[in-house]
């Protein structure tokens, strides 16, 4: 190291010239250990908040965990005036709108990455997909407003009416539609949440389709597959853990989002007994009640958190390890 | 041969049906987008107005008003994620590329990160709550903007990570062969070559925080006044546009969608600025 310099400098005598090199290399080698721990001590960082979430929540929800149980989380009930909680309404109505939400997002998911990936005429596919792409920036507040005050009068007007005179007195499914038509409910949030969780979603559907090997596609086409054919017997099948990774993603964020949802849900304490019933979400029950919550109530409320921390947690790991596995399979 | 005939006609129909619900799925996706940006501007530059950033927010039942302490109070609170999330989130970039690599805490981390990039915010909000609030026994923008760094570093630990892993090996093994320690490789040549890619995370990363408005119910709360107290509670635009659009209160609704605006094209601009930055060094 810097051996230009010390060979240029003859003046110097030899030894103290590699002694000089030698604390040179003595001071950059500090320096790099130091360096090193730095940067380990941030990457740590990351992984200290995760561990300090779960606890901090652990330790906060107990008192309701102890008074509880493992009920609490099949307990109908959430009553702040007699202290009598349980998360199974609030659960409810996270799985269904979460639910109803895939229902819609992932076929349209999937047209949109077969469209950008298989159809798009190369020169519009950028600026679509940018489109799109806008579409999972919109802040999940601005989503909640539409919903509320644009969204919810037409879904009322000319979607529950309809649905609810066409298919309301159908025996089985009748009671789907049952109940006021005013706009707000589980099945409201749940298309909010569609449109948000779309574009995530297809992201990642069209980055999976696009790994596909363009020989394997090319032989679909040379034995004389249309492009249908193509996507649903090629493509498909050689991406689906990436495809499910990317389904399990838009899960995630639909299970935790707050805002979307607390605007149009309802916000109601009881169970939803229709599609078009008022219900409540484990994130709009805290948005909702923790200004007002003290002692009790408010481990309640991180007993909820925990619990949502722990369902969004398993279904993100189980997305994220379908997705790698889909890109290791890229390698073969 | 008649049966190969009507085969063949089968799977055109197939074909032709599929594609064109694609492609209504795409024409439905980007009929949502423009739905929501069209209202977002009927309403929003109908309420937009000068005293918008010169008035403070209205008390209830008062007319007027505008969001000068939420704008300045996001502002503040973003811009001091921005001071925290930057260092650490390169640093920690830097670690899991350059020093980490494959070892098993690297992995971890990384597995971590992308766990914590798609964590419901609000979940990080009940987190500082108990660690930021609780102990200290107020609400403050402090709170806030450890909040929104928590959402912030993991994107930008991600994107300066793969931002550094596209930097040729060679322009890591030549400044070696120079004799340039490994702190100064990391930071003055790798890091310095990934730049435009970095910057991109970053202004991803802010646009990512500015529109969050769950963790912030719990610790920056909002107030009604001008302050710039970061250690008291704190307006800001997503909680004040969460307040007045759930309002009886006309003015106050209005004024949701004048900050909605404001918001959807800051967050909309950072991500075009984003998309610039990238695409000059693609094409570099």
């Amino acid at each position: 190291m810097n051996l230009g310099t010390t060979m240029s400098s003859s003046s110097v005598p030899a030894h103290t010239g590699s002694a000089s090199m030698e604390s040179i290399a003595r001071r950059q080698r500090l320096q790099d250990a130091v360096f090193h721990r730095i940067t380990q001590f941030f990457s740590l960082l990351v992984l200290a908040a995760l561990m300090g979430i779960i606890v901090s929540l652990f330790i906060n929800a107990w008192p309701a965990f102890q008074r509880f149980g493992v009920q609490f989380i099949w307990h109908v009930e959430w009553d702040v005036v007699n202290e009598d909680f349980g998360a199974a309404i609030a659960i409810v109505g996270t799985l269904a709108s979460a639910g109803i939400a895939l229902l819609i997002a992932v076929p349209l998911s999937f047209g949109v990455a077969l469209f950008l990936t298989e159809t798009c005429p190369v020169w519009l596919r950028r600026p679509l997909g940018t489109a799109i792409e806008l579409l999972a920036a919109v802040p999940s507040i601005i989503y909640g407003m539409f919903g509320l005050f644009v969204f919810a009068p037409l879904f009322a007007d000319h979607l529950q009416v309809p649905l609810q005179t066409v298919l309301g007195g159908l025996p089985l499914v009748g009671f789907l539609f049952g109940g006021a038509t005013n706009g707000i409910g589980i099945l409201a949030a749940g298309i909010v949440l569609a449109f948000m969780i779309l574009p995530f979603i297809a992201a990642v559907m069209r980055d999976v389709f696009e790994i596909v090997p363009p020989i394997l596609r090319e032989s679909a086409y040379g034995l004389g597959c249309t492009t249908w054919e193509v996507v649903r017997r090629v493509v498909l099948p050689y991406t689906h853990k990436g495809v499910i990774g990317g389904v399990m993603l838009g899960l995630g964020r639909a299970l935790g989002e707050t805002m979307a949802v607390t605007f149009v849900i309802g916000n109601a304490n009881r169970m939803p007994t229709s599609l078009f019933s008022p219900g409540t979400s484990i994130a709009s029950t805290l948005a909702n009640e923790f200004g007002e919550a003290a002692d009790f109530h408010l481990s309640t409320l991180f007993a909820l958190g925990f619990l949502l921390f722990v369902i969004t947690f398993v279904v993100l790991t189980l997305a994220k390890l379908l997705i790698l596995r889909a890109e290791k399979a890229k390698g073969i | 041969m008649d049966f190969n005939h009507q085969l063949y006609r089968r799977r055109r129909r197939a074909n032709a049906v599929g594609l064109t619900l694609s492609m209504g799925a795409m024409v439905l996706g980007l009929a949502v987008l423009l739905w929501i940006l069209g209202v977002l501007f009927s309403n929003g530059l109908a309420a937009l107005d000068g005293n918008l950033f010169t008035q403070d927010t209205p008390a209830p039942g008062t007319e007027g008003g505008g969001l000068r302490n939420a704008i300045v109070g996001s502002l503040m609170m973003v811009g001091l994620t921005v001071l925290v999330a930057t260092p650490v989130g390169i640093l920690a970039g830097i670690y899991l590329c350059e020093y980490g690599d494959r070892s098993k805490t690297a992995e971890l981390t990384r597995f971590v990160t992308d766990i914590m990039l798609s964590a419901p915010s609000i979940v990080l909000g009940l987190f500082v709550y108990a660690v930021a609030v609780a102990t200290v026994g107020n609400f403050s923008g402090l709170a806030g903007s450890l909040a929104l760094s928590l959402i912030a570093v993991p994107v930008v630990v991600r994107t300066t990570e793969n931002m550094l892993r596209l930097v040729p090996g060679s322009l890591r093994e030549a400044a070696f062969a120079l004799g340039a320690p490994r702190w100064k490789v990391s930071l003055m040549v790798t890091l310095r070559a990934a730049k435009s890619g970095v910057i991109t995370g970053l202004l991803l990363a802010v646009a990512r925080i500015s529109g969050e408005t769950a963790p912030m119910l719990f610790t920056a709360l909002n107030n009604q006044f001008f302050s710039t107290d970061m250690t008291r509670p704190m307006a800001n635009l997503p909680v004040v546009i969460f307040q007045f659009a759930m309002s009886p209160y006309d003015n106050w609704i209005r004024l949701a969608w004048a900050g909605a605006l404001l918001i959807t094209l800051a967050v909309l601009l950072l991500n075009i600025l984003a998309r610039v930055f990238f695409r000059e060094k693609a094409s570099s």
